[in-house]
């Protein structure tokens, strides 16, 4: 026993050790304590940090519909590809794959790549094709997302792309009512915070910090057929004419709404391409002098100042007037004729003496209720006022041209708002292109003066008028021809506007149209050529797609039933 | 004590305060793997086949008394030896050459050093005059380093200063003088800037980067940062298992293996790393109680050595997944998921076992 203990190790070192790995265990507690209750909220926070992430939640930008609810502008979900390019480059076995997917150049990736990268957000490919997302999404390559987005469809394309505008690839209006109306349709994007792993990959959604406001819908006063037709009509009308340009506005009487407004040339807003001159809503960016079609409202002045009705008589012979070394032409010599006649024939000479007889603060009030020189109101980015000068530096000379439409410059919008005013018995209605827009009416005209101008207006496509061209079968139709020279550096030069104003039914208007034709090269260039069959066209379709009666809609049926019953005498 | 228990429960010389706090440890170990193994069920099948392994090899040596342990202890150092060598010329691993390839399995040679070392020291100075003599002490010395040497060459710094330090502490257990432990503890200190020069520039980075772990955040710094944020964001009572944030989205490298603690820390806050701690320290108290109570040098300092050396790995392990050392690729004892190191623990829990249960058995 003795033996034994003097040769065996001694216990105290046990001891000893045993002290010394408590002390150390202590000092490692110790520092366990520092780290998760004194450090915790910090750490915690570094944590927190480093996974959670707040990401923006796309929402859907609001669709554009016509009057009908049918969609002009809709926004569908697609998948976009950007890169981390620091981890990307790390793995640049997984460029080659991703490059392939995408269609483009490896080496050129891996440039555009190295370029940018201290950064951490790289677009590489915007809205993809679905199949290409998922062959990405299915590669799962370093550093590559994809990113839900919205991309805009347009699926009446050029028909409807001057007043539908279009979206840049961040979704954000850059002409036409997607611009004017960004800020509804867009939406508020939404913000929530998600947990991410180590490779950037969402793992978990925490909570929604803003919940996404999607973009609301935007009802349109254009009806898609309309719109359709008129289109269709104008790009004949301008590819017969050779024509450089041309509009058509096609307004509803009653409410002031646009229910079809085209322009030629035109372009596809899904693929837009901004250096043709295609862009421009010319029938409200575009001005022009109007011509003859000012003449309703000189004569409408005319009747106002009680100085001349309907059948005042005036003599045009021999078809031309001097005014301070200017001369002014008719057609040809109308002789003595009437103020009705005036318009009838679309007299220059005539409605010169006319209007020379008025004071010109009265004619300048004339226009200018009418909404010359003004811009309509219509919203409509980039709308032009035109140009109408006052009255107070009015020469004798230029009184005279402004009764004949010239010297004045307008819009096919302003026109279509003052045509649907004399229609509608001097009730003057801002043109608005969104349903539910509140519109009163202004009364600009006395009514039974506007009703004076209306009649002489029909007799623009009786027999003996200039716009024979532009009747429609079984309706009454008023309106009135254009044909103005266009203004050039040297003067005036033999270049032409040929156009048509006009209404219908004539009894109880409805709609008005208004056609632009600029600078047909052919053979034909009056407006009663060349804009007044266009009208025609137009405003057939349109009554027949508005279910808009006959004038003499009794009379007709009666006729038809007459006709049906054939047997009796 | 007369036969009040039937034949059987005595016959498996189990330690039973041992069995059931390893039992827990292991336990709590697979559930916490579970979790940093991203829910991996394959993963924790096979820890715990390990570890069923592990056990029976405890089982078995716990029957083998110590005095036949002793006889083998030459034999299985020289074993460990030829192996080393072997890792020299065949061994297999990505940059380094610790593995052993063995056709069925893939087998670390310095594992059977973990035990062989102390088990020679032991053997070593069993028979001699305590507290050795100088003589005795650089023979003994002698057997630590020859292995050491061939492990950190491999290279395997980490694996090689445990080993070292378990041949040291049989030393030291043998009641080696105070004035050799200074003089040992000084030679140690002088020769720590030598070592910068032997290290490989991995090692020296990562000397660097405990020193300054910010100056390399998302590269060698990055398992200590992130390491430290689960730990710190654990709290006192945890997130909760399964719902740690830096382990599950993969933030912690290694986070089953090395850095399992941080995942531990993480879920189970403070109150778990307590816990962990208290059974580690039950563990190695424990232990130190059975060597207290081995009649002879050999079995004592083999009891003792075992036990010391299982807490250095706790120790270590914590202090580098908490920050405080750097990081060397030690396991957290029987809960870091990783082969042949479970088992040779277990073969020591096992060595244990046999210790005290042939404590009154005298030979």
């Amino acid at each position: 026993m003795n033996r034994e203990q003097k040769n065996i190790a001694p216990v105290s070192r046990l001891y000893a050790f045993l002290l010394l790995f408590l002390l150390c265990s202590v000092a490692l507690v110790a520092r366990a304590v520092n780290l998760q209750v004194m450090d915790s909220e910090f750490l915690q926070e570094q944590g927190e940090a480093r996974f959670l992430r707040e990401v923006k939640v796309p929402t859907r930008r609001g669709n554009i519909l016509d009057r009908n609810g049918e969609p002009l502008a809709v926004s569908t979900p697609v998948d976009s590809v950007w890169v981390n390019p620091r981890e990307l480059l790390q793995a640049p076995e997984d460029i080659i794959p991703l490059a392939a997917a995408i269609g483009v150049d490896a080496e050129e990736v891996e440039r555009r790549l190295t370029q940018r990268s201290s950064r951490e957000f790289v677009w590489l490919s915007r809205r993809l094709h679905p199949d290409v997302a998922a062959k990405i999404e299915s590669l799962n390559l370093h550093g590559v997302f994809l990113q839900k987005e919205y991309r805009r469809f347009y699926p009446a394309g050029e028909v409807t792309s001057h007043v539908i505008g279009f979206t840049n690839i961040d979704d954000v209006g850059q002409e036409g009512l997607e611009l004017a109306y960004n800020d509804w349709l867009q939406g508020k994007p939404g913000l929530k915070r998600v947990i991410r792993d180590r490779l950037g990959r969402t793992v978990e959604n925490v909570e929604m910090l803003r919940q996404a406001v999607p973009g609301q819908d935007l009802s349109l006063t254009i009806d898609r057929r309309l719109q359709y037709l008129a289109y269709r009509e104008l790009k004949r009308t301008v590819l017969k004419h050779g024509a450089r340009s041309g509009s058509v506005v096609l307004l509803d009487i009653d409410s002031g709404e646009v229910l079809a407004m085209v322009n030629q040339p035109s372009y596809n807003p899904n693929q837009p391409d901004f250096d043709s001159g295609g862009l421009r809503n010319r029938a409200v960016t575009d001005v022009f002098e109007p011509g003859s079609m000012m003449k309703p409202f000189a004569i409408a002045a005319a009747l106002e100042s009680g100085k001349f009705t309907p059948t005042t008589p005036v003599d045009t012979t021999p078809g031309w007037i001097r005014i301070s070394g200017y001369t002014i032409k008719d057609h040809r010599n109308y002789g003595p004729i009437d103020v009705t006649r005036i318009i009838t024939k679309s007299s220059n000479v005539g409605v010169t003496k006319v209007a020379l007889q008025l004071e010109p603060e009265q004619m300048w009030s004339t226009y200018d209720r009418f909404g010359f020189g003004d811009v309509t109101g219509s919203g409509f980015p980039g709308e032009s006022a035109g140009v109408l000068r006052n009255y107070r530096r009015w020469r004798k000379v230029e009184q005279a041209t402004l009764a004949y439409g010239y010297g004045i410059s307008v819009t096919t919008l302003q026109l279509a708002e003052a045509f649907a005013a004399l229609a509608d018995d001097g009730r003057l209605r801002r043109p608005s292109l969104i349903q539910g827009a509140t519109n009163p009416a202004i009364s600009v005209l006395n009514p039974r003066i506007a009703r004076q101008v209306a009649a002489m207006l029909e007799t623009v496509t009786g027999p003996e008028g200039t716009g024979k061209a532009a009747r429609v079968e079984n309706y009454r139709v008023s309106g009135k021809t254009g044909t103005s020279r266009k203004a050039s550096a040297s003067g005036y030069a033999s270049r032409y506007i040929a156009s048509f104003a006009g209404f219908a039914p004539s009894s109880d208007p409805r709609l008005v149209c208004i056609v632009m034709i600029n600078d047909p090269t052919g053979s034909q260039f009056y407006g009663g050529q060349v804009a007044a069959p266009l009208f025609s066209a137009v405003m057939s379709g349109a009554l027949r797609l508005m279910n808009i009666p006959p004038d003499n809609y009794a009379g007709l049926l009666a006729h038809a039933s007459r006709k049906s019953d054939g047997s009796e005498p | 004590m007369k036969r009040v228990l039937p034949g059987w429960v005595k016959w498996p010389r189990l330690d039973f305060p041992l069995l059931v706090s390893l039992l827990l440890l292991m336990g709590f170990g697979l559930l916490v793997l579970y979790s940093a193994s991203g829910q991996d069920m394959s993963v924790v099948y096979r820890q715990a086949i390990r570890l069923a392994v592990g056990l029976a090899v405890m089982l078995l040596l716990s029957q083998v008394p110590p005095h036949i342990l002793r006889l083998w202890t030459p034999w299985l150092y020289s074993l460990g030896m030829v192996l080393l060598l072997a890792t020299w010329f065949f061994g297999v691993g990505r940059s380094t050459s610790r593995w052993l390839d063995l056709g069925l399995f893939r087998f670390q040679p310095s594992e059977i050093m973990k035990l062989g070392i102390p088990m020679m020291v032991a053997w070593y100075l069993h028979p001699r005059r305590l507290p050795p003599d100088l003589l005795n002490m650089l023979v003994s010395i002698a057997i630590v380093l020859a292995p050491v040497l061939l492990i950190a060459q491999q290279p395997d710094l980490g694996t090689s200063l445990l080993v070292a330090a378990s041949g040291g502490l049989t030393l030291f257990l043998a009641g080696m003088r105070w004035r050799f432990i200074l003089v040992a503890a000084g030679l140690a200190a002088a020769a720590a800037p030598a070592l910068w020069f032997v290290m490989h520039e991995y090692q020296r980075n990562r000397v660097r980067t405990f020193l300054d772990p910010e100056s390399d955040p998302l590269g060698s710094g990055w398992n200590i940062i992130q390491s430290k944020i689960a730990v710190g964001s654990g709290g006192i009572l945890g997130k909760g298992w399964l719902n740690g944030t830096q382990s599950n989205l993969e933030f912690i490298p290694e986070r089953h293996t090395d850095f399992i603690l941080a995942v531990l820390s993480e879920e189970f806050g403070l109150v778990g790393v307590l816990a962990l701690f208290t059974v580690y320290v039950y563990i190695t108290g424990r232990g130190l109680y059975i060597a207290s109570n081995a009649r002879n040098t050999y079995a004592r300092l083999l009891a003792g050595s075992l036990s010391l050396t299982f807490f250095v790995y706790v120790l270590v392990n914590g202090g580098m997944v908490s920050g405080t050392l750097p990081v060397v690729g030690v396991p957290l004892p029987l809960v870091s998921y990783g082969g042949t190191s479970i088992v040779t623990l277990l073969a020591g829990f096992g060595i244990l076992m046999s210790i005290y249960g042939h404590r009154n058995f005298i030979r």
